[in-house]
């Protein structure tokens, strides 16, 4: 008998018991559903998780200035600075994989406009600071190397310290006081949000490194071209492993390091910090998932169930079957393919289900939703095993039955 | 216009179903079941027989063996000149499939299947293909007189019509050999005679048939009885003066019950 036919018979049977060939895949499909739903909920935060991860630079690495060790006293991490801009502009120079590497000072210090002030973060930069940290202005212009070639008195602000002088006011074109030097504002920054630290990256002012080094931090940095840190972006694509180990090698080399003598800097990359937050929204994605597929599971117990229930239903059937020439493996085909059938179909519409559902999330909870591919081929496989693997019993309990015997049932 | 009587075949020199010294034993709890205690017995081609016995007698032991729907504890069967006692189950199948037509008291039928597909379904198991399918199973309906009602289902059609349909089933594959289990059993006696009387016609046409029956009117339209008791085949008896059931038929109008 081919295998078509088989298909068909089966098909046949399922539509002589309609509502119970419904309510047998309304477990399927709630289980399929479910697994769909949910996959796409925990696929939507981790998306969240990975843009977050975007916006403050996956590719990002920082270099911070190392520790000074004199007479055998080791200092903290920035008690002396070790790196220089001329580092960060052999670093963008040298190694191809860099996008751009931007040397950074900093310091904190109070911004006034008029009768208000803030106490906030100064960031002395480049314009490669704003590359590196894909950082737009959205009002006014950005830095332009002309400003830092020449030391001028500009000033970017960040939202919430905008928001802290000038309410909802325009402040570009206005002139704040940055530890009492008076700059001009030229640009609003665009909002970053907190960082993953719950730091507030927008209490922030921007102005040029120059102006920074000679008229607004002053102090010991003055003369030297040292700064605290330089920010890092590599190109998308590039390995960044290796790229950190190359810029290790650079930076050794230009602080003319012996190989027994300790970096007098630190490499750090968010990588690790996005490693972990995103392995906990994967699991968190998995135990959806995981809780999900029970109801799969059970779904299937209520086919194999009703599977039993059709096969002493129709053991006559079989019986007769059996003796005008069927073989045990013709009737343990058609079982199986009527179980399988009945998990597939479940698992179809549970997909449409789970569609709907985890748009309806999206769209009522307004949490980010994200359907892929994969799980729904996953899920449809997998209610297809689960057809198999329940229809399995009962079907071999039909192909075993003794003609005599299931003839002769009542 | 009397049918001329048939005669009896001679046996051929390989009969049809040779059976020697068969035994079934049912284990029942601690003890057993003699079902069939030592039967022999041979049935040429062609040949009509009724098989009769009080119930636990080992008649429908000796049916299941004879149509290979069961296996023998012990003895010999050999049917068309092959050993089948000790077959495994999917050539038993096959055997059934392509040579044997079972005919059975409650008919059978798939519900809510046409008997179009009713009959197709031994050719189905036999894999041939659909339209050769069709072909063949609208041939034996018309055989059986049923033609008109190929897309019937069996809830559309009366018990006679439905044992035809299974008669049409059992000669789809061109058995050598029918088995009717009290195929009369569930009808009234004009369906039965009718039945019986295609059975005849069938018989006529060269296939051994097989009946079943308590009922002594039935059996005379075969052309030998074998009684069964106890587990044993107690008498085996020509019947020359077999009735012919069309005549009975065609006898039948003022009265309801035509048999002797």
């Amino acid at each position: 008998m081919s295998f078509f036919a088989t298909v068909k018979v089966a098909l046949t049977a399922l539509r002589v018991n309609k509502l119970r060939s419904l309510l047998t895949m309304l477990g399927i499909i709630i289980g399929v559903a479910a697994v769909i739903a949910m996959v796409a909920v925990g696929a939507g935060a981790q998306a969240r998780v990975e843009d977050q991860i975007r916006s403050l630079g996956s590719n990002l690495i920082i270099i911070l200035s190392g520790n000074f060790t004199g007479g055998g006293v080791r200092m903290g991490s920035g008690t002396q600075l070790t790196i220089s801009e001329d580092d960060a502009y052999a670093l963008a120079g040298e190694i191809p994989a860099i996008q751009a590497a931007a040397p950074t000072l900093r310091s904190n210090g109070q911004v006034v406009f008029g009768n208000s002030n803030w106490s906030t973060q100064i960031f002395g930069i480049t314009p490669d600071y704003l590359e590196a940290r894909q950082w737009e202005v959205v009002a006014g212009q950005p830095l332009d190397q002309s400003q830092v070639d020449s030391a001028a008195k500009v000033v970017l602000l960040g939202q919430t310290v905008a928001r802290a002088l000038f309410g909802e006011a325009d402040p570009v074109g206005e002139t704040v006081r940055v530890r009492r030097v008076p700059h001009t504002v030229i640009g609003l920054l665009e909002r970053k949000g907190q960082s993953m630290m719950g730091q507030d990256q927008d209490d922030v002012v921007l102005i040029p490194i120059s102006t920074a080094r000679k008229r607004v931090l002053g102090g010991t940095n003055v003369k030297t071209r040292n700064v605290q840190n330089i920010t890092v972006r590599v190109r998308d694509g590039a390995d960044i492993a290796a790229t950190e180990q190359e810029m290790r090698e650079l930076l050794r080399q230009r602080h003319k390091l012996q190989s027994s003598q300790e970096d007098d800097f630190f490499i750090r990359n968010l990588s690790e910090v996005l490693a972990a937050q995103e392995a906990s929204s994967r699991i968190l994605a998995l135990l959806l998932a995981a809780v999900a597929s029970v109801s799969l599971v059970v779904g299937g117990i209520g086919i194999m169930n009703i599977m039993l229930v059709s096969v002493t239903e129709r053991t006559r059937e079989i019986g007769l079957r059996l003796a005008v020439g069927a073989r045990g493996r013709d009737i343990l085909t058609q079982f199986l393919v009527e179980a399988v059938t009945l998990a597939l179909i479940g698992g179809l519409v549970g997909i449409v289900l789970g569609a709907i559902a985890s748009y309806a999330v999206g769209h009522f909870a307004g949490w980010r939703t994200e359907m892929s591919a994969g799980a729904v081929l996953l899920a449809f496989g997998f209610s297809g095993a689960i057809g198999v693997f329940f229809g399995f019993y009962p079907a071999r309990t039909a192909a075993r039955l003794n003609p005599i015997d299931a003839l002769r049932h009542e | 216009m009397p049918m001329p009587k048939r005669q009896q075949i001679a046996p051929a020199p390989e009969p049809l179903i040779s059976v020697r010294d068969l035994v079934k034993v049912y284990p029942l709890g601690e003890s057993e079941v003699h079902a069939l205690a030592g039967v022999s017995v041979d049935v040429a081609e062609g040949e009509f027989i009724a098989v009769m016995g009080p119930s636990g007698s080992g008649k429908s032991t000796f049916m299941n063996l004879i149509g290979c729907l069961d296996t023998a504890t012990s003895g010999s069967y050999r049917f068309a000149g092959v050993d089948v006692a000790n077959l495994p189950r999917d050539a038993l199948a096959h055997i059934r499939n392509r040579q044997i037509g079972f005919v059975f008291q409650q008919f059978n039928l798939l519900p809510r299947t046409s008997a179009l597909e009713n009959v197709e379904l031994p050719l189905f198991y036999a894999g041939m293909p659909a339209a050769l399918r069709h072909a063949r199973a609208r041939e034996k309906l018309a055989q059986v007189g049923l033609a008109a009602r190929a897309r019937h289902s069996p809830a559309q059609l009366s018990g006679g019509q439905q044992q035809r349909v299974a008669i049409a089933r059992a000669l789809v594959n061109n058995p050598k050999l029918i088995l009717a289990d009290e195929p009369t059993g569930a009808l009234d006696s004009v369906t039965s005679l009718e039945v019986m009387a295609l059975l005849q016609e069938l018989n006529r046409g060269g296939i051994t048939i097989i009946v079943v029956t308590h009922e002594q009117d039935i059996a005379s339209f075969a052309s030998r009885l074998l009684t069964f008791r106890d587990g044993k085949l107690t008498r085996d008896t020509p019947n020359a003066a077999r009735d012919a059931a069309a005549l009975a038929v065609a006898q039948r109008p003022p009265a309801s019950v035509a048999a002797p």
